[in-house]
């Protein structure tokens, strides 16, 4: 059995499946301190279900905590950055462009360095060994403990990323390194700030996995502990510690990934997600959320990262309705007063709960203090709401053929069983608790993207065929079972003027393998190493 | 127009010129980014119309060659521009007197600016495409008969090269050559001429077109006003004086080969979807495009099936619906809700012999080019 957690700003829920059952799921109070309502949650959980705590296989959580370290600026430690690129780039040095307050939160020392490659392999420069050796003095002198190392087109030639963090360890054995080519796809500055952003949460991560590990242990639960990663995947906690950033924006990728789980056989479906205040909505492709392209913008600061593509409006239960000419919901909400201010509660304020429930939609509250309502202006209003939502179902989708559309969340009561356009909602049991169970059927990815330059279609077929195998091989060394992973998304982009030249994009995933796992802990390296295949090694560097 | 360049201007001038990209042209992110640098160490960009120059001031076409991938890695400095530069100076055994971009769509309208602040010189507001084009043998200088080289190119080495080639379709197959060699993007400066010659063969004002289109589109979002009215209001009075909203829909394909070196395709939108507006669900447009959009095909049951809407050289731009904002061909994904709008350009694009190098035959295209405002008239 799997538990998921999902710890959010305001509750932390918990589910426990068994397969593909739930079996039982709580929702608690967020506390302060990391530890204890994760505690509360999986005490709560075991209990309910009556089960012997030695059946839980894993554990797998999904938390905001980086996300919000880096948005508050807080938590952050002193980091420095090296770029491996001299004599190019050096005209748009490291953080660039970064938000001041952030900047300072992390006082960086920069370095540029010489080294790097060109799109097709061949070295910008060779690695100067006394630069390095200057670099890692200056850490020392500044006692810094965390680094980021980028080098120009890494993704396709990561070995000098590795090589200048072997000579910085020489000196520096304690170091917290984190690698570009790791961490984001072709394009340096948002890939060098994904990098710089892990960097300076490494010793958080260090204190979080430990708190989680021990929330655990307090639980008296001895199941590996996994986090969800944004695109919808899991890491163990020792990938945790070295790669914190990729648990950025997995609440809005859980909720879907659980919608899509519950709704069933539905791999391709549009989700929404609507809460108190606001409503999400994103797509499902062949069972993972779809990712964003182009530039994500975290705290302020220009990333690639893979994030999932979401659109959001200000709509959700709590929502304030306006009746003027016309009748429409939100932006401004009454939030966690709900149970207060709506009218349903005894309240004097007109939300867009109160319409579900005068529309026959939600029975919550008392039905006869919206009795009153105007027939006519309830259906406007609920009209209009689902005439919302469908724009943005119709906005996020990725074919002409329709999707089926799945509502979760506390606010899903909003929406009708059929929309405009003929769209049947499916509206799951458990879709509250859609985030914890997202977090409790995450898998297994590895990612290709590189830039080939291959003269005819034999030469294509072979690049495509390496960046597949490779892609398979890097979920594997992840953790994935062997026997499940299997290809999901291969994309080629032409490169404008470069002949014979093109980025070739491959993403695989897996079931997690916990066949060959101790029961003592999350052991993914350390499986394989007793394995003795030093390959899975070399793969895990290249990840 | 002359005008100094400011960090608040400089978002708008690179949002125009994103316009003037017509779809290609790259990202000017990057560049936006190098010229932000430029200004924060406290240089200027002066941009100066024609007429302020002297008949024989030394002018030189500054532009990057190569993939755009490789600019986004290996990003680009100022100091590999003035190595071209001083490459080319010391060939002619002059200085040069002013830079002028070679495009003013994309990225490349900010590389010029990087390069005059680095090396002091000022920028003049003209351009030789008056737009983006894919090759740099595509320009009012050529079509002219300005030979393009003696060119300076340079890598991010230090290493340099001084092209003179027999004509300028050679000039732009060897320099391609070394490009490569280069790593994939290289600095150049060509077409080095007399202000005189720019006077008579370059498309003037571009750059102040480009900040002019920018600020409107800034302006209207601001204020929550359409940004196509405020677009088609920003050319009114210029060179560029036709704009029109061509169509208005959803993508509903994309479809992208690669022939010849380029990022050549289709891109198709239909009308409807938009809320309380179903349309015609036959009315469609499709764009053909080679980096650059090309060609605007009307399709659909109606007595327009097959009329082309907009033709190269005139420009048609990608725009987000909502926003107004560019939407580059590799940024083209199903779904996105675009506005397809049309410009036409001045005269000196038109002739014969402008249309022979950059017009729908130099693009392998089977139809004759006819003005924009002839295809598309002006709904009042």
């Amino acid at each position: 059995m799997r538990v998921g957690i999902d710890v959010g700003g305001t509750h932390t829920d918990a589910v426990l499946m068994d397969a593909a059952t739930v079996v039982a799921s709580v929702k608690t109070a967020t506390t302060q301190d990391v530890t204890g309502g994760v505690v509360t949650a999986l005490h709560d959980l075991v209990s309910s279900a009556g089960i012997d705590r030695d059946r839980i296989g894993a554990v797998m959580i999904g938390t905001t905590h980086f996300t919000n370290a880096l948005v508050t600026g807080r938590g952050l430690a002193r980091t420095a950055v090296v770029r491996l690129a001299l004599p190019a780039t050096s005209g748009l040095p490291p953080l660039v462009n970064w938000p001041a307050a952030l900047h300072a939160a992390i006082d960086p020392r920069v370095h540029l360095c010489h080294g790097g490659h060109e799109f097709d392999g061949r070295a910008i420069a060779p690695l100067r060994r006394e630069e390095l050796l200057r670099v890692a003095g200056d850490l020392e002198a500044h006692d810094i403990r965390t680094v980021a190392i980028g080098s120009v087109f890494s993704p396709a030639a990561p070995e000098l990323e590795e090589q200048a963090a072997a000579v910085l360890l020489e000196e520096l054995p304690h170091l917290h390194v984190s690698l570009s080519h790791q961490l984001g796809r072709i394009g340096l500055l948002e890939r060098e700030n994904a990098t710089v952003i892990n960097a300076c949460l490494r010793e958080l991560a260090d204190e979080i996995v430990e708190a989680f590990v021990g929330a655990l242990r307090t639980a008296g639960i001895s199941a590996p502990l996994y986090l969800s990663q944004n695109d919808g995947t899991l890491m163990d906690a020792e990938y945790t510690r070295r790669y914190p950033v990729r648990t950025f924006a997995s609440g809005p990728t859980n909720s879907m990934r659980g919608a899509a789980f519950l709704a069933g056989e539905l791999s391709d479906c549009a989700v929404v997600d609507i809460g108190g205040t606001t409503t999400d909505v994103g797509v499902i492709n062949r069972g993972y959320p779809r990712q964003a392209t182009g530039e994500v913008d975290i705290g302020g600061v220009r990333t690639n990262f893979r994030m999932p593509d979401v659109l959001s409006i200000g709509l959700g239960g709590g929502s304030l309705v306006t009746t003027g000419p016309s009748v429409s919901a939100g932006p401004d909400s009454v939030g966690f007063r709900l149970t207060r201010q709506a009218l349903v509660f005894g309240g004097d304020v007109l939300t867009a709960t109160d319409l579900a429930v005068a529309g026959g939609l939600a029975e919550i509250g008392d039905p006869s203090l919206v009795r009153h309502l105007d027939p006519g202006l309830v259906r406007r209003g609920l009209d209009w709401m689902a005439g919302r939502v469908v724009e943005l179902v119709d906005r996020i989708r990725v074919s002409a053929a329709p999707l089926p559309i799945v509502v979760v969340g506390g606010g899903g009561v909003l929406m009708p069983e059929v929309l405009p356009g003929d769209l049947a909602v499916h509206r799951p049991p458990h879709h509250a608790v859609a985030n914890a169970i997202g977090a409790a059927i995450g898998q297994i990815g590895g990612d290709v993207d590189r830039v080939v330059a291959v003269d005819g279609p034999r030469a294509r077929e072979e690049a495509i065929a390496a960046a597949r195998a490779e892609a398979e091989r890097i979920a594997v060394s992840a953790g994935a079972a062997p026997g499940t992973v299997r290809i999901v998304d291969v994309t080629e982009v032409h490169v404008a003027y470069l002949p014979g030249g093109r980025r070739v994009q491959v993403r695989a995933v897996g079931d997690l393998d916990l066949e060959h796992r101790p029961a003592g802990g999350p052991a993914a390296d350390g499986t394989r190493a007793e394995a003795g295949t030093a390959r899975g090694h070399e793969q895990d560097a290249r990840r | 127009m002359s005008f100094t360049l400011t960090p608040e201007n400089l978002d708008d001038l690179a949002e125009g010129a994103a316009v003037l990209g017509t779809g290609g042209g790259g990202d000017p992110y990057i560049g936006r980014l190098l010229v932000e640098r430029q200004l924060r160490a406290g240089r200027d960009v002066r941009i100066v119309d024609l007429g302020t120059l002297r008949d024989d001031a030394l002018v030189v076409a500054v532009a990057m060659m190569g993939a755009p991938t490789v600019f986004i890695e290996k990003l680009p400095s100022p100091e590999g521009s003035v190595a071209a530069l001083r490459a080319l100076e010391r060939h002619l055994g002059r200085a040069v007197d002013a830079i002028m971009p070679l495009e003013a769509g994309g990225l490349n309208s900010m590389m010029p600016l990087v390069a005059a602040a680095a090396a002091d010189l000022p920028v003049v507001d003209a351009d030789g495409m008056g737009r983006a084009f894919p090759e740099i043998q595509m320009v009012t200088f050529n079509v002219a008969g300005v030979p393009g080289s003696p060119m300076g190119i340079a890598s991010d080495h230090g290493d340099s090269a001084v092209i003179e080639a027999a004509d300028n379709d050679r000039m732009e197959w060897l320099a391609r050559g070394l490009t490569i060699r280069m790593g994939g993007a290289a600095y150049t400066a060509s077409y080095p001429m007399s202000a005189a010659t720019v006077r008579e063969t370059a498309v003037p004002g571009t750059l102040g077109l480009a900040l002019r289109i920018g600020t409107a589109l800034r302006t209207a979002r601001e204020h929550h006003r359409d940004p196509f009215d405020a677009l088609t209001a920003a050319l009114r009075g210029t060179f560029y004086s036709h704009g029109r909203v061509l169509f208005r829909g959803k993508v509903v394909d994309v479809d992208r080969t690669t022939v010849g070196g380029f990022a050549r395709g289709q891109v198709t939108l239909a009308a409807g979807g938009e809320s309380g507006d179903p349309g015609d669900p036959g009315d469609r447009i499709v764009i053909t495009f080679q980096n650059e959009h090309l060609v605007a095909v009307r399709e659909g049951g109606h007595e327009r099936d097959g009329q082309v809407a907009a033709i190269v050289p005139d420009l048609i731009c990608t725009l987000n619906t909502e926003t107004g904002r560019p939407v580059t061909t590799e940024a083209l994904a199903y779904g996105q809700r675009l506005t397809v709008y049309a410009i036409s350009t001045p005269a000196i694009m038109r002739s014969p012999e402008a249309l022979a190098c950059f017009g729908p035959s130099a693009f392998g295209l089977d139809r004759p080019y006819t003005p924009l405002e002839e295809l598309t008239p002006a709904t009042p």
